[in-house]
């Protein structure tokens, strides 16, 4: 013990001083919904902030591991939480950089006999300071076919995993069933990996703040029958099949986008002022074939 | 005769943290870092071993710092050297290079001299390991 046990501390102030702050509001600010994904990510970061004031104070504080899995449909957020995980790991300094690497199964697992570990070894070379992101990480073990490659990129990323702690933090993606399954039968990577998150689907109240957060960024408004066509689409898009979430919404958005200009590329004689530019109209919403009984994402 | 080649040269080995600290600093510069090995010192032996691939996109040092333990004890008893490759427009070359791994035993150099026409003397200098074939010498 090299502290007074009574000396006091300021958890406020190392808070404040780390840019931890600027990256939970941006998360609160730039995602909507997701609660239960927030509260574990402050959680996670209260434990590191409390580690670093113990570790301050000389006592016990062993990084804690932080490997972990975020399982969801698709479109739910995953790949821009862990985003922002890495710059909230960043900012408490868990990690030394602070950089993503996304990969797939193709990432990681060769071709032919010998060519898996070079693969997987390069591609945690690159993630280290940072955080590796696997998305569909279940097709790395394939049962079915016992001499597949798959088997040797977890191994090699279960030693590393253990071994490098303080030096790369994975996260693990996917379809929460399908992961279920993976972590059943990898009981190796099941007990490594510390956090299961899951992402649960957005409300349709949600993905009309999501489309209405994207136009924001994309300088873009909606007028008022067009806000309505949204609301209407958004309604009879989530009962469609391959509904991906926020992902099907700013395709929507990117279609519409491509109506108005074209609708104003149509009509190119008539005056023309910067809010035309920047407004979608119900008609560039409403041509949709989601509203004749079509299916999105090819409309 | 401890063998001295490349930057910092004139320094005694660096250690682990040393090491990481300026292969820390190539990748920060956007430099690609590779691994070399060889039993031949000779200074004029410009082609070295690779260990693996030159080390693209990294972004911090703990991978290279793990490739080198794996190299050292691959050849515990070979030169090692990492190398920094700066591919910018212009200087397209090797922008620093220093020795991390060197055998236990270093006998050094002998000078042989060549007795030509009209008693004109020629030197060469020759390792002393590298009398015995590779994979042997240290």
């Amino acid at each position: 013990m090299s502290a007074p046990e009574n000396l006091p501390l300021d958890l406020e102030a190392l808070y404040r001083d780390s840019n931890v702050r600027d990256a939970l509001e941006a998360l609160d600010r730039e995602l909507v919904g997701l609660v239960p994904v927030k509260t574990r990510v402050r959680e996670i970061a209260a434990l590191l902030l409390v580690e670093k004031l113990r570790r301050s104070v000389g006592l016990q504080a062993d990084a804690p591991p932080l490997h972990m899995s975020f399982t969801g449909n698709p479109g739910t957020g995953k790949t821009t939480v862990a985003m922002k995980m890495a710059s909230i790991l960043h900012g408490l300094g868990y990690v030394r950089k602070g950089h993503l690497v996304a990969v797939t199964r193709d990432d990681l697992v060769g071709q032919y006999i010998g060519h898996t570990a070079p693969k997987t070894k390069e591609v945690l070379k690159r993630a280290m300071g940072g955080v590796l992101f696997i998305d569909e990480a279940y097709y790395l073990y394939r049962p079915e076919n016992e001499r597949d490659y798959g088997q040797e990129a977890i191994e090699i990323l279960l030693q590393v995993m253990e071994n490098q702690r303080d030096d790369l933090v994975v996260i693990f993606a996917g379809y929460k069933d399908r992961m279920e399954r993976f972590f059943s039968s990898n009981p190796g990577m099941a007990s490594r990996v510390a956090h299961h998150v899951d992402f649960p689907d957005y409300g349709q109240a949600e993905l009309f703040e999501i489309a209405t957060l994207m136009l924001g960024r994309m300088q873009y408004t909606l007028s008022e029958a067009a806000a309505q066509a949204l609301r209407e689409y958004i309604a009879l898009r989530k009962t469609q099949p391959h509904f991906a979430n926020a992902r099907s919404v700013r395709n929507a958005l990117d279609r519409a986008r491509l109506r108005q200009a074209n609708r104003l590329f149509e009509r190119r004689g008539a005056a023309l002022t910067p809010a035309d530019l920047m407004t979608l109209e119900a008609e560039d919403l409403r041509a949709s074939r989601v509203f004749r009984g079509g299916t999105g994402e090819t409309d | 005769m401890r063998l001295t080649q490349g930057a910092f040269s004139f320094l005694p080995d660096l250690n682990d943290a040393q090491i990481r600290a300026q292969v820390q600093y190539c990748l920060g510069k956007g430099w690609a870092v590779s691994i070399e090995y060889t039993d031949d010192p000779h200074p004029r032996n410009t082609y070295w071993e690779m260990y693996g691939m030159p080390m693209f996109d990294l972004k911090d040092a703990a991978g290279v710092l793990a490739e080198i333990d794996a190299c050292r004890r691959t050849f515990p008893n070979h030169y090692v050297k990492v190398n920094a490759f700066d591919s910018t427009k212009g200087w397209e070359s090797l922008r620093i290079s220093f020795i991390v791994n060197r055998p236990k035993k270093e006998p050094g150099f002998g000078l042989a001299r060549v007795e030509g026409e009209g008693r004109k003397v020629r030197y060469t200098t020759r390792a002393y390991a590298a009398e015995r074939p590779e994979g042997e010498r240290y």
